[in-house]
């Protein structure tokens, strides 16, 4: 494989690390994102919305698997469309897919360290980056267990290790607390703070708790559109006391969908 | 052995390198600590900063040695690390399937002598199945994940294409010996062939493309070389020259494309 040098892995600073307009995206015959506008900078953004809201689709096309169908979008200053070259932003990328599939047969270092060997990581330093990846998630003792020997929350937290093993610039996890324990979640939430300091972490989730607890930003789409983004505190100031939700965030959040399906029959 | 335990006072100054105590004390103390657990966790406690802050340093320092260097291991991590990074344990059954047709051909070749080569007509397709699943999201199961990642697409491609190559090759070979056809006119076709898929590939897909020259290359050359039992122009002992042509050309071709499987649209 090509060495790559340090100045094409060194962070560079973007004014927006995403930066979508009128974003289309096609899964399948469906087009899931319609007409997306969003930029997002520095920071821990949470991603919301009811199934099939086109959140995977988005993901999806933001870790540059699947190709924008039509609108705009530029990655940490990179234009991602079917001509450009992406070799560049994916070096700079993390990403956590809803459902990804693994090696059985591979242990938790050999797994996170092939990631960090396909992502072109300088050779001498992917050891420690892998070691230090995987005593972030908390999954040192079982380093040298086989994938197919450990639970689905240890799966999870192996996963967000092999995508957050290159210190990526612009981090997106789908679901990534899928299978936690409360308090994994919680420790969780502490290394997302911590990524957030200086990447674009952006997380989809259902679960509006983790949101507020660990996010800056709270962007809220639905039928393939963004329908609301702001803080964690003005979403919690949306609802009233009508609203679905056991806390005022998730009620703000159910006024926020209701707002906008009514809107959207009108 | 000593019964009496020495004072904190004393194991401080010992800690400190023995300040105001004669020789006798401090080989008293040594003698004590040897066989003293408890003492010896005291004098643990009572070392000075300078030296816990160097214990400190050492301990930081090893830690990243030991994180730098690669992990020891074995014949089976090795393996583990081939199978995945050059895909071979996904191509196997492929590969073998290839390897079963061209011993079948090899066979019937030598029983029925009236017949073409079949090896010699069979030859340029060989690598094309392994290739048409080399870089495809239903064969990988770490597909998703690396369709994000800088390798996706070419150098994938590449990799396993080339380790497609180096089961096929020297089993064609084998065969084709044992057949007695030209080793040429054997792996030249192949190579072209090979190389042919990736270039059609930038264009519609490797896999369809794989599909498109084994189909068209049965339908146009094998069939009708069969039923006439001749083996074609094209496969003649001078043709060897026209196919190492192709061969070239179309690796110019491809090596001017590949950029092509670096883009979105030719990743599925």
């Amino acid at each position: 494989m090509r060495t790559v040098s340090a100045a094409e892995t060194a962070a560079t600073t973007h004014p927006w690390a995403i930066h979508a307009e009128g974003l289309q995206v096609r899964a399948g015959r469906h087009l899931a994102v319609n007409g997306l506008d969003l930029t997002l900078t520095i920071g821990v953004h949470g991603l919301l919305g009811p199934n099939g809201a086109g959140k995977t689709t988005l993901m999806r096309s933001l870790a540059t698997v699947l190709a924008p169908s039509g609108g705009r979008l530029a990655l940490l200053g990179h234009p991602v469309d079917g001509r450009s070259e992406l070799r560049s932003v994916r070096r700079a990328l993390g990403y956590l897919p809803q459902h990804f599939g693994f090696y059985p047969r591979f242990t938790v270092r050999e797994f996170v360290g092939y990631m960090a060997w396909l992502k072109e990581m300088p050779k001498a330093g992917v050891p420690a980056a892998v070691q230090r990846a995987i005593d972030r998630v908390g999954l040192s003792a079982k380093a040298d267990a086989r994938l197919k020997a450990l639970s689905g929350g240890m799966l999870r937290r192996a996963g967000i290790a092999q995508a957050i093993v290159n210190d990526p610039q612009l981090l997106l996890l789908d679901e990534p607390t899928v299978g936690l324990d409360p308090e994994q979640r919680l420790d969780f939430r502490e290394l997302l703070r911590d990524l957030g300091t200086d990447s674009c972490v952006l997380v989809s989730t259902h679960l509006v708790e983790d949101v507020v607890a660990a996010c800056s930003d709270v962007i809220v789409v639905n039928e393939g559109r963004l329908v609301w983004q702001g803080s964690p505190e003005s979403l919690s100031d949306q609802g009233g006391q009508g609203d679905a939700g056991d806390s005022p965030a998730e009620r703000g959040y159910s006024a926020v969908l209701r707002r906008h399906r009514a809107e959207a029959t009108r | 052995m000593t019964t009496d335990h020495p004072t904190l006072s004393q194991l401080e100054r010992y800690a400190a390198a023995g300040p105001g105590l004669d020789e006798p004390t401090v080989w008293a103390i040594e003698v004590h600590l040897e066989d003293c657990a408890d003492c010896r966790a005291r004098l643990a406690g009572s070392t000075t900063g300078d030296s816990r802050a160097l214990v400190e340093r050492v301990a930081v320092s090893l830690d990243r040695e030991i994180a730098a260097r690669p992990v020891p291991g074995g014949r089976s991590r090795s393996w583990s690390r081939l199978r995945h990074r050059w895909f071979v344990g996904t191509l196997a059954p492929w590969l073998a399937m290839t390897a079963a047709v061209l011993a079948c051909a090899a066979v019937l070749t030598n029983l029925w002598t009236g017949l073409p080569s079949l090896v010699l007509l069979i030859a340029p397709l060989a690598p094309l199945p392994g290739v048409a699943v080399a870089w495809h999201r239903r064969a990988d199961p770490a597909w998703e994940l690396i369709a994000a990642t800088p390798a996706a697409g070419m150098t994938t491609l590449l990799r396993r294409t080339a380790a497609v190559l180096a089961f096929v090759i020297p089993v064609l070979a084998i065969v084709g010996a044992g057949t007695g056809v030209s080793l040429a006119l054997v792996l030249l076709p192949c190579l072209a062939f090979t190389v042919g898929t990736l270039v059609l590939g930038t264009l519609i897909g490797v896999r369809r493309a794989a599909a498109v020259l084994i189909a068209v290359w049965m339908l146009v050359v094998v069939a009708p070389s069969i039923a006439v039992a001749r083996v074609p122009m094209l496969l003649e002992a001078d043709g060897a020259g026209g196919w190492a042509l192709a061969t070239v050309v179309l690796s110019v071709v491809a090596l001017l494309r590949m950029d092509g499987f670096r883009r979105l649209a030719n990743h599925a």
